[in-house]
């Protein structure tokens, strides 16, 4: 366990420069960072996202001939798991003011505005409530809370970080809500990390001009989630949890609006037609469609079902094309490879640096900028380390925390990650660790304004499975604000839409033939049957003896 | 998935995804999964493990990095009699394991209003009137894969003792292993939310800066100035945020104001 003697042979040359590198730091000396100008080169050249190979263009759907990645399009030129024409919508199973499909913190946010307006909330998912990207994210929620920060430069911060690519209106809200969030959020219970005087702690982080970084711990995102989940299990006279339920398909009406959706318990296999009078899609990111083959930090869940039904039901999609890589995957050891070490273990000073303990690029740019410069100091300059598994890996100085920042401040502010390594036999405020970049946000997704509406009416979307707030790069913290602002966004605004007083007509699926009908006119050869809901992970070896071709249906 | 092709021509990756692989000279090593025996890699962690014999997880996967509570797991090495506790998606494989998942436990929650209750010990103890049933035989603390002292913070909340326990409990990731091991019946990690929230809303000094803030956006203090912003075309933006000022790293919060105050 732990590092390899070979490894530990390199990691000299990190402690080596170590000291001068200390030195430095604490008289506030950077290396220096990109321009924009500078920043758009190695882009261009290096990051995922700008490459052609991998990509192609969508053939059916609203958003046809856009170019996006093959694994992208493979789920959203899909059909159904439903035959459209065999299923009987005229008795419904479950009748709701509104459905919200997806129980992380956007959708769990959603359920409590929705239900503290009056309303009767059905919320459902695959998995267990909570299990969601939002538990996930360590390292903080922004917000401009302090006296030398405003929503102007929250608003600055985010779409200069996004190369202006992100839709005005969206980040305007998220900069405008975000303390009312924070307010919100403390006012539920949620444990910050505050000064003695209850001032709230803000750090810096890639791409900030102010710190606006606000954290619980290093587990920023699990507190948040169990603080919502447990206010939710709080209102049961209001909101009805369904696990291992997801939804697999929008139901129209026959004016058009959103009228419910079907229903599937995973662990019995049976459907429901579920009518509801408004639906919130809040099912989160794609991570796990790994994207040219990269591992990923995202949750288990993470399949992009609500954007592949709504581009179904007619609704397209905003920035598609762009994914987040997160500068710091774990590269080394393998059990824990992709997943995340926060932003803030740089925002504490931890330096980036090549095999040779060489600082190759300031550690704080925004995510895409640091992660293209990682890929090209690995790739280009081939001075990655190497790991036994023959994964590229550049080392990340967390020693240096606690020579900057006292003894102790590692296991302090890091408590989770100091866990996971010590796991593993790594002490990571005496050792550096290894990273390398990951799949970590659906930057794009189903097109929404302000007030999470879609263009379907009564068809709402919040969080990471929608696009355009972070335009083609997020920042980090946004996407914890993202669902919070936007969740409690879509709770209200159905509420608001709900008022006019909607009544939901006959129920169809038409749209759904329409699309298929599509798909077979374009030669879209062998859809798949999306959404997916679970990645399957097996071994071709074991996938081989499932002798797909010769077993009969036993029904 | 295809193959991992896109800028690492020099080297070889050997996986791609989450596909657990056999990383290099890995021999395979015999598990028992509820009692049947499995061949997998060694150095692989039970979740990747199990899937590469062929598992699809429905229940009893999560997040996979340690933080959601969806993959406790308990289990035995041959020859010892003694009761392991981890996650799946954490703890590494070992030759001869006997393992199950648990990934729900039954657990007794009380419900209550966040605004009504009063911030003391008396009103935690009187939703679990059960932690008096705890006889203090630390199971709950042997149990707990993320090593957090549950026992002490049950003790803790005995004696009245709010703020300790919140941040005892704080690393909980509620996965419930605790109570499946507990002789007095207690459901620790639901007492500890409980606890948790009633320190965040009532114990811990509110943000008086928070407070303003939301005043200020309230009254629609920036409400022309985000107007303003969404109109501006990308030449304006760039020219204004490369003026940005940056706030300096070592500054105490709180004491730093920029040059141009125009946009607070």
């Amino acid at each position: 366990m732990g590092y390899t003697p070979e490894m530990k042979e390199l990691i000299k040359r990190v402690e080596a420069t170590r000291p001068e590198r200390v030195e430095k730091a604490r008289r506030g000396e950077h290396f220096p960072a990109l321009t924009l100008e500078e920043r758009a080169v190695v882009l261009e050249k290096f990051h995922p996202d700008y490459q052609k190979e991998g990509r192609v263009a969508l053939r059916v759907g609203p958003d046809k001939g856009l170019v996006v990645p093959q694994e992208i399009a493979r789920v959203l030129e899909s059909k159904s798991m439903l035959k459209h024409d065999k299923v009987d919508l005229s008795k419904p199973d479950f009748d709701y003011d509104v459905l919200i499909v997806g129980a992380g913190g956007a959708g769990s946010s959603a359920a409590l505005m929705a239900s503290q307006e009056g309303l009767n909330v059905l919320m459902v998912t695959k998995l267990r409530h909570g299990d969601a990207n939002t538990m996930m994210a360590e390292g903080g929620i922004q917000g401009a809370t302090q006296e030398c920060d405003s929503p102007f430069y929250h608003y600055m911060d985010t779409i200069g970080g996004g190369h202006f690519t992100n839709q005005p209106d969206l980040v305007a809200a998220l900069a405008h809500d975000a303390p009312l969030s924070i307010a919100w959020l403390e006012s539920l219970g949620m444990m910050f990390n505050k000064l003695p005087d209850g001032r709230l702690d803000v750090r810096h982080f890639g791409g900030s001009s102010r710190k606006r970084m606000h954290s619980a711990g290093d587990m920023t995102g699990a507190e948040i989630m169990r603080v919502l989940r447990d206010e939710v299990r709080n209102r049961r006279e209001r909101i009805t949890v369904m696990e291992f339920t997801p939804a697999v398909e929008i139901l129209l009406d026959e004016e058009g609006k959103c009228g419910g959706a079907i229903l599937y318990n995973m662990e019995t296999r049976e459907f429901f037609i579920c009518r509801a009078r408004a639906v919130v899609i809040a099912t989160g990111g794609n991570g796990r469609l790994h994207i040219k083959g990269f591992a990923t930090t995202n949750h288990y869940g993470a399949t992009m079902d609500g954007v592949v039904m709504c581009y179904r039901a007619g609704v397209g999609t905003t920035c598609m094309p762009s994914t987040q890589y997160h500068p710091t995957g774990v590269a080394y050891p393998e059990q824990n490879v992709g997943l995340l070490i926060t932003e803030k273990v740089r925002g504490l000073g931890a330096h980036v640096l090549n095999i040779d303990g060489e600082q190759f690029c300031f550690p704080l740019e925004p995510r895409d900028v640091e992660s293209a410069e990682l890929i090209k100091e690995a790739t280009e300059k081939k001075k990655a380390v190497i790991t036994p598994t023959g994964r590229f890996g550049l080392w990340l100085d967390s020693p240096m925390i606690d020579l900057l920042h006292g003894e102790g401040t590692v296991r302090r502010e890091l408590p989770a990650k100091f866990i996971q390594f010590d796991r593993h036999g790594i002490d990571i405020s005496k050792e550096p660790m290894l990273v390398y970049p990951t799949l970590h946000y659906q930057n794009g997704g189903t097109a929404i304004n302000a007030d999470c509406e879609t263009v379907v009416p009564g068809l709402f979307s919040a969080g990471e499975c929608t696009g355009g707030l972070h335009g083609e790069n997020r920042l980090m913290g946004n996407s914890l604000q993202d669902v919070i602002t936007f969740g409690r966004r879509a709770g209200v605004s159905v509420a608001r839409y709900l008022a006019k007083g909607v009544v939901v007509k006959k129920l169809t699926l038409d749209h759904v033939r329409k699309f298929e009908e599509e798909l077979a006119q374009a030669g879209v050869e062998n859809p798949i049957v999306a959404p997916i809901l679970l990645p399957d992970y097996s071994t071709e070896e074991v996938t081989s003896r499932r002798l797909a071709e010769a077993v009969q249906e036993a029904e | 998935m295809s193959q991992h092709d896109c800028d690492c021509a020099t080297v070889q990756q050997v996986a791609t995804g989450d596909r657990a692989i056999l990383p290099k000279g890995a021999k395979t090593i015999p598990i028992y999964v509820m009692g049947k025996r499995y061949e997998v890699p060694e150095t692989l962690t039970i979740m990747k493990a199990m899937e590469y014999a062929g598992f699809k997880f429905l229940r009893g996967a999560g997040c996979r990095g340690g933080i959601c509570g969806a993959c406790p797991t308990v289990y035995r090495k041959e020859g010892d009699y003694k009761l392991h506790f981890g996650l799946a998606c954490q703890t590494v494989v070992e030759p001869n394991m006997y393992l199950a998942q648990i990934p729900f436990y039954p657990a007794n929650r009380a419900s209550y209003d966040i605004e009504a209750i009063e911030p003391v010990a008396e009103s935690v103890h009187a939703l679990y009137p059960e932690l008096f049933r705890c006889v203090a035989c630390n199971n709950c603390t042997k149990a707990c894969p993320m090593g957090v002292q549950v026992l002490d913070y049950i003790s803790a909340i005995k004696q009245g003792d709010i703020a300790r326990a919140a941040h005892l409990s704080f690393d909980c990731i509620q996965c419930g292993l605790c109570a499946s091991r507990c002789m007095g019946e207690l459901p620790q990690y639901h007492i500890a939310q409980l606890v948790r929230r009633i320190y965040g809303k009532y114990i811990q000094p509110k943000a008086e800066h928070l407070r303003k803030r939301v005043q200020e956006i309230e009254s629609g203090k920036y409400d022309a100035m985000l107007e303003n912003l969404q109109k501006m075309d990308k030449a304006q933006l760039e020219k204004l945020y490369k003026e940005r000022e940056r706030e300096p790293d070592m500054a105490p919060l709180g004491t730093w104001m920029p040059k141009d105050t125009q946009y607070l």
